[in-house]
């Protein structure tokens, strides 16, 4: 009975260590930047002035990375999956497949951008690019799309496949329609934790050629860009201190957007889960 | 479900193939491209942003993946100019040769590196180069602890270092100017990549000592003790002047900009480059860099008029110690 609320009283304590550590984190980066919060710093370009800089490019170059990287990352990963989970026969060269996707999901993300480099930027001159910056985060990303998705499509019960390949479905029929939308909410979660790590990236994208000072919006996937946690870096290595106070207000805009991607697909994955019954 | 598939992929494909090279060949023709130091961005970004109210529709971009990195991008030709803590290499300038790249290496700017001490620490006045060499050199690990085994006038008390990190140009600049050697540092001492967290460090520390970007001082003076540096003409404390006229040795370095020749047949490069020049002295100290002497501008123009090419800077030899006058006259005598 001791031990029992112990050991209670331990997992408290485990569970408010992190809470306690983002509640200071939020403290700061809020104290800090949440006055410097104004039209004009969203839509403000790159300044030596750290009170007329903003980080219109920089926003607007992460959106195009992280939409670029899910519409790359999405379609290969999921595919992948289906064909490890569905298709494929359990045999050594499966199994091979396997074990080099979990471990690619344990590989340091400078690797990625130095691969990322010499294939995308060097071997097929796309240059310092968001196309070539989002191909490098798409590789990053894949290993957690396949495990998510993996795992997603084990969890539906094999009595809905049998019943529809009973009913005279093809397998892809049977995926299509009765599998991938029975577990897409699942997949879709697989999917938040992707976006979460493709916009904090910010190593791989400085190999591949990620600038600092960018002062125009993207217009096609072959401009040159900056995103967010790079201007972030620049801004907290100067000396001046308003730049610190721009780097917290940075910070506070790039949760932001996480926090809002992040609702959407928990918004779309309740509803959608609301649909499903099995 | 179907549906999905189809539109994710049209976009996937859209995205990859749509307009790509037509824009970059329209771009090329108004972008300059710029990377190197870090040190030495924020005076590119005030160019670039100034020059924007000039030349609105060229696109000046600049990155910071360090001096070395720059040249790297440089010699493989993906970049204009290149930004420099330190004069180019002999292997870099190898690589620029086999690449078949000519530049023309401008200076536009010093960095003063501050020696400083906390606002509690009231011993230390000043110190010469060699109780600094005492004090870093590689031997000084484990060995030298207490204050006194610097300067016997000063109190036995813990010595705690601040400084870069091995990969800063800072720390490469350094060691080479005070140890003799470039990288010969002893290694038991705080170091970060971010001068900011060894502002903090030695301003809360009353034995402690540390070295970065006189900039982080000038940001910092409330908290910080300034210590002068005696080369061996008497203690001198870094400041925009002593800087500036190379009185404050032998802690102040150059920062260049290296420009690509076939770069400069552009107009845009052209235009941008002088007024990058032309400008240089003025916004070097809205950012915290130290301009040089106006004459020497001069000279650094009629250096890029005339397209000299070329390092000023005699093969593995520095800038230690040497004024920018000096240096590019002897130039011009050759």
């Amino acid at each position: 009975m001791f031990k029992d609320s112990l050991f209670k009283y331990f997992a408290i304590f485990c569970t408010s260590i992190g809470l306690i550590v983002l509640a200071l984190l939020l403290f700061d980066i809020f104290s800090k930047g949440l006055t410097r919060i104004d039209w004009d710093f969203i839509t403000n370009l790159p300044s030596r002035r750290p009170e007329r800089a903003g980080i219109l490019t920089a926003l607007f170059g992460m959106m195009w990375i992280v939409t670029l990287t899910i519409l790359i990352a999405c379609p290969i990963g999921i595919a992948a999956a289906v064909y490890l989970e569905e298709y494929s026969s359990k045999n050594r060269f499966a199994k091979f497949i396997e074990i080099n996707i979990s471990n690619l999901a344990g590989v340091p993300s400078i690797i990625y951008g130095i691969l990322g480099l010499e294939v995308f930027v060097r071997l097929l001159k796309l240059g310092n690019s968001v196309l070539a910056g989002s191909l490098t985060l798409s590789l990053l990303v894949l290993p957690v799309i396949i495990v998510a998705t993996r795992e997603a499509i084990k969890s539906v019960p094999n009595s809905l496949r049998e019943a529809s390949i009973g009913l005279g479905a093809t397998p892809w029929q049977t995926i299509q329609r009765i599998v991938l939308p029975a577990c897409f909410g699942s997949i879709l979660t697989g999917i938040i934790l992707a976006i979460s790590r493709a916009v904090g990236e910010t190593a791989p994208l400085i190999v591949v050629g990620a600038l600092v000072y960018v002062p125009f919006v993207p217009q096609t996937p072959m401009d040159q860009f900056t995103v967010l946690p790079i201007q972030i870096f620049n801004w907290t290595s100067r000396p001046q201190h308003g730049f610190v106070v721009n780097a917290a207000a940075g910070i506070i805009i790039l949760l932001l957007f996480v926090f809002l991607l992040n609702s959407i697909a928990i918004i779309l994955r309740n509803r959608h889960n609301k649909r499903v019954k099995y | 479900m179907k549906k999905y598939f189809l539109l994710i992929a049209t976009a996937a494909m859209m995205a990859s193939c749509g307009g790509g090279k037509k824009s970059a060949e329209n771009n090329a023709a108004t972008s300059i491209k710029i990377d190197g130091s870090s040190t030495v961005y924020p005076l590119s970004e005030a160019v670039a942003e100034e020059f924007r109210t000039e030349q609105p529709n060229v696109n000046v971009t600049v990155g910071e993946s360090g001096t070395g990195g720059g040249f790297k991008k440089f010699s493989r030709g993906e970049t204009d100019i290149s930004d420099a803590s330190r004069p180019i290499t002999a292997e870099e300038m190898e690589a620029c040769k086999t690449a078949g790249i000519n530049f023309i290496e401008l200076p536009v700017a010093y960095d003063g590196l501050a020696v400083v001490v906390s606002k509690q620490n009231t011993f230390i006045d000043h110190i010469t180069v060699a109780e600094l060499k005492k004090l870093w050199e590689p031997a000084a690990q484990g060995t030298v602890k207490t204050w006194d085994q610097i300067r016997s006038s000063w109190p036995k008390e813990p010595i705690n270092l601040y400084g870069p990190g091995t990969a800063s140009g800072t720390f490469d600049y350094f060691t080479e100017a005070i140890c003799g050697k470039k990288g010969a540092s002893r290694g038991d001492y705080t170091a970060s990549e971010d001068d900011n967290v060894l502002v903090q460090g030695v301003a809360n520390d009353k034995g402690g000592l540390a070295y970065f970007g006189l900039s982080y001082f000038e940001s910092n003076s409330d908290k910080l003790k300034l210590v002068p540096v005696d080369g061996g003409n008497g203690p001198i404390a870094p400041s925009q002047e002593t800087v500036s006229n190379g009185t404050y040795a032998p802690l102040s370095r150059p920062m260049f900009i290296y420009v690509n020749t076939k770069a400069v047949e552009r107009k845009e490069v052209q235009g941008f480059v002088k007024f990058y020049i032309e400008n240089a002295e003025k916004l070097s100290k809205d950012v915290g860099s130290v301009p040089l002497q106006s004459n020497e501008y001069k000279m650094v123009l009629s250096r890029f008029a005339a397209k000299t090419t070329g390092t000023i800077f005699t093969e593995g030899k520095t800038s230690v110690g040497m004024s920018m006058a000096d240096l590019l006259n002897k130039q011009e005598g050759k």
